[in-house]
């Protein structure tokens, strides 16, 4: 029983950086349909960012929170430095976008390499966060539950601004139809801008959060980059709510699989079950029905 | 990235057995004809071959800064022979391909008397058919899975006999019963996991579980829940790379600690302490067979050495004093022979010594390893490794395990 409930917060702790991984990517690939291969990067520069951060303010705790912060803006900032000057240029043209933006990965990895030294670095948990809170009987680590915390936060919070702002209604009325959009009077330009600037914004605290679990070094951004994009096009592109099931039922299946045999064997399985899936139900969980999208 | 990810941690790959018997060290000479290295001016020219590009430079640049350090002393000392060493250079580019055509020039067209260099396993069985048709010598510095013996290469880093058999010596001698072992899904974790099976099954150990991830695998709560649920009272680990960091800050998460379940790393130096953060490791247990913390006159000048090359901040690790130890294994092995010829070094090698940092280690002449000191280091809060252990006195390479009766019908 014990076994099962701590699988099942694996399962959900998995999901949860999952989520973090893939709500930027839901906005600029499943929004925008920019293939952004650098969006990992931008979680690697959020990752620093803490680094740095944490070299200026000592106090764990407070670093943390303000890396958050801050992180977000270099994640943005680099996004919209991307989407300015080379993106834009390439809208409908996604093979073009995928290689360009592969390429500016492959820049920002070593420019992390070459400022901050080829070896990993370390971000310090606070005190906080260390060890392992018991919760229904068994001990469930501090920081995985923070960053539950901070993906339910940010899908929250990007739920609201989609739904209620208008910069909210602007994206969802170019996402569906982006003529119609600019007939009405909106900015596509500046509504395209502000949507890669929050969904890099997302990938730096994602960054941010990833420094509590895993190592700091300038290929972190690789090891989520396909993860990312699968929860994408399986949760269906265009919408949030199907990036969130996706992202919580991978990580779900991905523990009980990694349980019952080993972590290869368990990741051949979910890739299996994906393209299964999509063979089904190729537009992915939840699609966005509309007369404008292909 | 799945090649990437792939090319991040090849510490150790294959099993193939090269006969040493076979071709041995003194009979080889025979068609050697081709063997172009000029000794006849005041200089003799050697080869360094190590990555200097791509996934595994952050490591084998330690390395080639080792190799260059012994060059640079033999040279203020009066050379080998009398005949100042000339360095040729050569990027390995984390390509084993790579390795087998730069090991390839470096023998055919720059002469050189010796290469030094190799990480990853799977570069030195490319390596080795080159050295073993052209009939040249390779000093290869890294702990390996063992298995193999050529008479062209010289291995200076541990065998398993002198790395990972004397970590699961400790933590029987610790009294531990119950044994977790985690490491990365290839070739390496695999042979070493199969002898320490083997060792458990003959000592009373049991194996309470054994769980590779795959190469950059980042998320460990799954193998870190069975690991708590085993209720092992220690753990082996032979993860590599960055999947260290991820498995320590999960293993403190969820409240194991070094009292209850030790960890035993085989691939965490000194080098790798600072990136996983002495506060997620501090306490650890590390098998090698040198610490930049060892007590010796040879280590005092050696490191000190080092820091005034290199700078304060950088550390020594097993790898660049096993790198460091080979050429001036190699210089006593010439000035031995009293030649720079091949087959003359192989004849001479046995028995030759070398006050090393880490220790007296002497060369046999039959595997071509060296007898080392085995240590297990404990992970000090400054993120240095203190000897916690040592072996009795240098044990005997014995790559094939044939000294042990368990290991029957490993290799």
């Amino acid at each position: 029983m014990d076994a099962l409930f701590s699988q099942l917060f694996a399962g959900l702790s998995l999901g949860s950086v999952l989520l973090l991984a893939a709500l930027g990517l839901a906005l600029t690939f499943g929004q925008m349909g920019v293939i952004n291969m650098a969006h990992g990067e931008f979680m690697m520069a959020g990752a620093y960012t803490a680094y740095v951060v944490q070299s200026l303010i000592a106090d764990a705790g407070v670093s943390l929170l303000v890396s958050l912060v801050v992180g977000f803006l270099v994640g943005g900032l680099l996004g919209l430095v991307l989407e300015v000057t080379l993106v834009s240029r390439m809208y409908r043209r996604p093979l073009d976008t995928l290689l360009v933006t592969w390429g500016v990965a492959l820049v920002l990895q070593q420019a992390a390499r070459d400022i901050f030294g080829a070896p990993n670095v370390d971000v310090r948990a606070p005190a906080w966060l260390s060890g392992a809170v018991e919760l229904f009987g068994l001990g469930v680590p501090r920081t995985r539950l923070f960053i539950l915390l901070v993906a339910v936060v940010c899908v929250t919070a990007l739920a609201l601004v989609l739904k209620l702002t208008p910069l909210g209604r602007r994206i969802r009325a170019t996402v569906q139809n982006r003529d119609l959009a600019e007939t009405s009077g909106i900015s596509t330009r500046a509504t395209d801008r502000l949507t890669f600037f929050v969904g890099s914004g997302i990938a730096g605290v994602a960054g941010v959060a990833l420094t509590l679990l895993g190592s700091i070094g300038p290929t972190l951004g690789t090891a989520y980059i396909v993860d990312a994009f699968l929860v994408v096009v399986a949760g269906g592109i265009g919408q949030l709510k199907g990036t969130v099931i996706a992202a919580f039922s991978l990580g779900l299946l991905q523990a009980t699989f990694e349980y019952s045999t080993t972590a290869s064997i368990a990741k051949v399985l979910l890739f299996v079950v994906i393209v299964a899936f999509l063979q089904v139900r190729p537009q992915g969980l939840v699609s966005l029905r509309t007369r404008s999208l292909a | 990235m799945a090649a990437l990810a792939v090319a991040l941690g090849l510490t150790g790959c294959g099993g193939a057995r090269t006969d040493a018997g076979s071709s041995g060290g003194s009979t080889s000479s025979g068609d050697a004809a081709a063997s172009c290295v000029d000794t006849s001016g005041d200089s003799v020219k050697i080869g360094f071959l190590n990555s200097l590009s791509g996934t595994m430079a952050i490591s084998e640049q330690t390395v080639r800064d080792a190799l260059d350090l012994a060059a640079e002393e033999i040279n203020a000392d009066g050379g080998v022979l009398g005949k100042q060493l000339e360095v040729v250079g050569e990027d390995g580019a984390s390509e084993p391909t790579v390795f087998a055509e730069k090991a390839e020039k470096l023998v055919s067209s720059d002469c050189v008397a010796a290469v030094f260099g190799g990480w990853t396993s799977s570069s030195r069985k490319a390596m080795l058919p080159v050295f073993e048709s052209k009939d040249a010598l390779l000093f290869y510095p890294v702990q390996y899975e063992g298995l193999e013996a050529s008479p062209n290469i010289f291995y200076t880093g541990a065998t398993t006999n002198q790395q990972i058999v004397p970590g699961m010596d400790y933590l029987k001698e610790q009294g531990k019963t119950k044994v977790f072992l985690v490491g990365s899904d290839y070739v390496f974790p695999r042979t070493a996991n199969k002898i320490i099976n083997a060792y458990a099954e003959a000592n009373g150990i049991e194996i309470v579980g054994e769980e590779y991830a795959p190469l950059g695998h980042t998320d460990f709560s799954t193998i870190v829940n069975k690991l708590k649920a085993s209720g092992a009272d220690a753990v082996f680990n032979t993860l590599n790379g960055d999947s260290n960091v991820a498995f320590f800050k999960e293993y403190k998460n969820v409240g194991l600690g070094v009292d209850t379940t030790p960890v035993v790393s085989v691939s965490i130096a000194e080098e790798e302490v600072g990136g996983i953060g002495v506060e997620n490791i501090e306490g650890q247990l590390t098998a090698w067979n040198y610490y930049q913390t060892v007590e010796s006159p040879a280590n005092t000048t050696f490191v000190e050495a080092f820091k005034a090359k290199y700078g304060e901040d950088r550390v020594t690790s097993d790898p660049m004093e096993a790198a460091y130890t080979s050429l001036y294994l190699w210089k006593g092995m010439v000035e031995k022979a009293e030649s720079f010829d091949v087959a003359a070094v192989q004849d001479a090698a046995d028995g030759v010594t070398f006050e090393a940092p880490e220790g007296t280690v002497t060369v046999n002449g039959e595997n071509h390893h060296i007898a080392k000191t085995a240590l297990i280091g404990k992970i000090g809060a400054d993120g240095l490794i203190y000897t916690e252990w040592s072996s009795d006195e240098a044990i005997e390479p014995d790559p094939f395990l044939e000294g042990y009766d368990w290991a029957e019908g490993l290799s």
